[in-house]
């Protein structure tokens, strides 16, 4: 446990409490309005619930089991995009190869091997993948199977890797805020506040996005690929993530208040395309969710379509700031 | 001793390569049978086929669930028949015997667990063929209607296995495993009329795929 800093904590437990409160508002909902089927926000809480307690007690025992906990995201969200896109059968070694590469992915990631965690799915399984695919010889199709798997790769593994990434990412080492004792864990194990903050801040955008756009909100941003997302709810999304991060940035991460800022904004936006990105790719499926593993939300593929482009970002953002 | 086996294994082994794995999308399980007798037909695409459904059913109705399987292909092998008679519990049937030898009638085994409340689970196709295509179904489905018919038969649609592990491959590959669960057939019709309610039933739950066929 001393590797969480004890911002970090009452951070953790503050979720948890979140939680207990809208469990509550609920429960005063379904006994004063009945009438209402509850059932959906009901499962969806739930879900946060054992999402939220998995993921504090992987941070709990160690960073290694946070990289452990998004090793086996990558792998669930791999796995439903590859179920639900077309596949050639000819294919099944060479997807056989793409699953077995989260290993030294997430491997590169808790041994902060920078080089080769930024290499190994953009260098190395670009050229290795296609080239298994020639050598089954059936050109039918090499274009979409490709396109398809390299591009699965890159949103589910690659993507998804960066935040297990941050969690081992060596900091420099003056900084200077917050009470003292907080300052030498903060640190030396800057890694789980800034994730938490990643994963906090693109989580609350999805929800003041959909609080804004209910109660404001009327041009639709893109009727044909997401009709429910509005002009409002984005922009009252982005601006309450931006001042949320103002003031949890500074408290659990090595960064300042302007860069807290950005850092909030750039999320804010970008997960919101990175959102509609995966809806684009539900529309081309004709889907509606990916799965239905996360009872409420649909697949794990629904849930962190926000982070798909956050992630990396936020954490090239990090390296370029802060890195030693 | 045997039946603590069964249960460990499908505690143990089929569920956690079902869950985590592999991962089961069931669509309205509240049609499945939740006690027997009763009959469930499903496509065949893999040998995984029969663990998902059984992991579907609960380990809780294990002890009655035994699904209908080739004596000429699992009997043969010992290694293999004791997996597929003990572990698996499948009602070893011969494909290439249709007559009735020393009074006993090929069905036979299959009415005997029915008769002791059992859900038999069957795969029409007899073979698992080509891997995400549907076969003709066999008709013994509808002779065992005309045996039992007070007995519901539950259509269930899947896809995805043949995908993860097809006939004649040794290498799993994770993929998800669809199972669409359709209202039962109608046990009293006659055996052309059942069969074809068999399969039009089975074409519109594959219908619910959005995706196109496997090549």
């Amino acid at each position: 446990m001393n590797h969480l800093a004890w911002e970090v904590r009452v951070t953790l437990i503050s979720i948890f409490a979140l939680l207990a409160t809208s469990n509550c508002m609920l429960f005063i909902k379904m006994r004063y309005y009945s009438g209402t089927n509850d059932t959906l926000i009901r499962h969806r809480i739930r879900t946060w619930w054992a999402l939220a307690a998995i993921f504090s007690l992987a941070l709990c025992i160690s960073s290694q089991g946070g990289v452990v906990f998004f090793g086996f995201i990558s792998f669930l969200a791999l796995k439903e995009f590859l179920s639900m896109s077309p596949t050639r059968r000819a294919d099944r070694r060479v997807l056989f190869y793409a699953y077995l590469s989260i290993v030294p992915q997430y491997y590169f990631a808790s041994t902060d091997n920078y080089q080769m965690f930024l290499v190994f799915i953009p260098v190395i399984m670009f050229a290795w993948l296609p080239t298994r695919m020639w050598m089954i010889g059936q050109g039918d199709g090499f274009q979409n199977a490709a396109g398809t798997l390299l591009w699965a790769l890159m949103i589910t593994v690659y993507s998804l890797s960066h935040t297990a990434y941050l969690l081992t990412l060596p900091l420099e080492q003056h900084i200077s805020n917050g009470p003292l004792g907080a300052i030498a864990i903060r640190s030396h194990h800057p890694g789980p506040g800034l994730l938490i903050f990643l994963i906090l801040m693109a989580e609350t955008n999805d929800i003041f996005q959909y609080a804004f756009g209910k109660a404001f909100g009327k041009t639709q941003v893109s009727p044909t690929i997401a009709p429910g997302k509005t002009y409002l709810g984005l922009i009252g999304g982005i601006i309450s993530t931006t001042c949320l991060a103002g003031v949890v940035g500074p408290l659990i991460t090595p960064m300042d208040l302007a860069n807290s800022f950005i850092a909030g904004f750039m999320i804010a936006c970008v997960g919101f395309a990175g959102e509609l990105c995966i809806c684009a790719l539900k529309r081309d499926l004709k889907i509606k969710n990916f799965g239905a593993t996360l009872p409420g939300h649909g697949g794990v593929l629904d849930r962190v379509g926000n982070l798909v482009f956050s992630a990396p970002l936020f954490f090239h953002f990090i390296h370029y700031c802060y890195h030693q | 001793m045997n039946q603590i086996l069964r249960l460990a294994f499908f505690a143990f082994i089929v569920r956690p390569l079902m869950m985590i794995v592999l991962g089961t999308n069931v669509r309205r399980s509240e049609l499945l049978p939740t006690s027997g007798p009763a009959i469930i037909v499903a496509n065949h695409n893999s040998h995984l086929d029969v663990f998902a459904l059984m992991n579907v059913l609960g380990l809780k109705r294990l002890q009655i669930v035994r699904p209908v399987a080739a004596a000429d292909y699992f009997m043969t092998r010992r290694l293999r028949r004791w997996f597929a008679t003990r572990i698996v519990g499948i009602i070893p049937i011969d494909r290439s015997k249709m007559r009735r030898e020393k009074g006993k009638h090929p069905l036979d085994p299959i009415s005997e667990v029915l008769d002791a409340n059992g859900i038999v689970l069957l795969f029409p196709e007899g073979t698992r063929g080509e891997p995400e295509t549907m076969d003709e179904f066999q008709s013994g489905v509808a002779h065992i209607a005309r045996r039992h018919p007070d007995i519901p038969i539950t259509p269930v649609f899947m896809h995805g296995l043949g995908k993860a592990l097809p006939k004649g491959e040794a290498l799993l590959v994770p993929f998800f495993c669809d199972m669409f669960v359709g209202k039962p057939l109608d046990s009293q019709l006659k055996k052309r009329e059942l069969m074809n309610q068999l399969s039009s039933s089975m074409d519109e739950l594959a219908a619910e795929l959005p995706m196109e066929a496997w090549s």
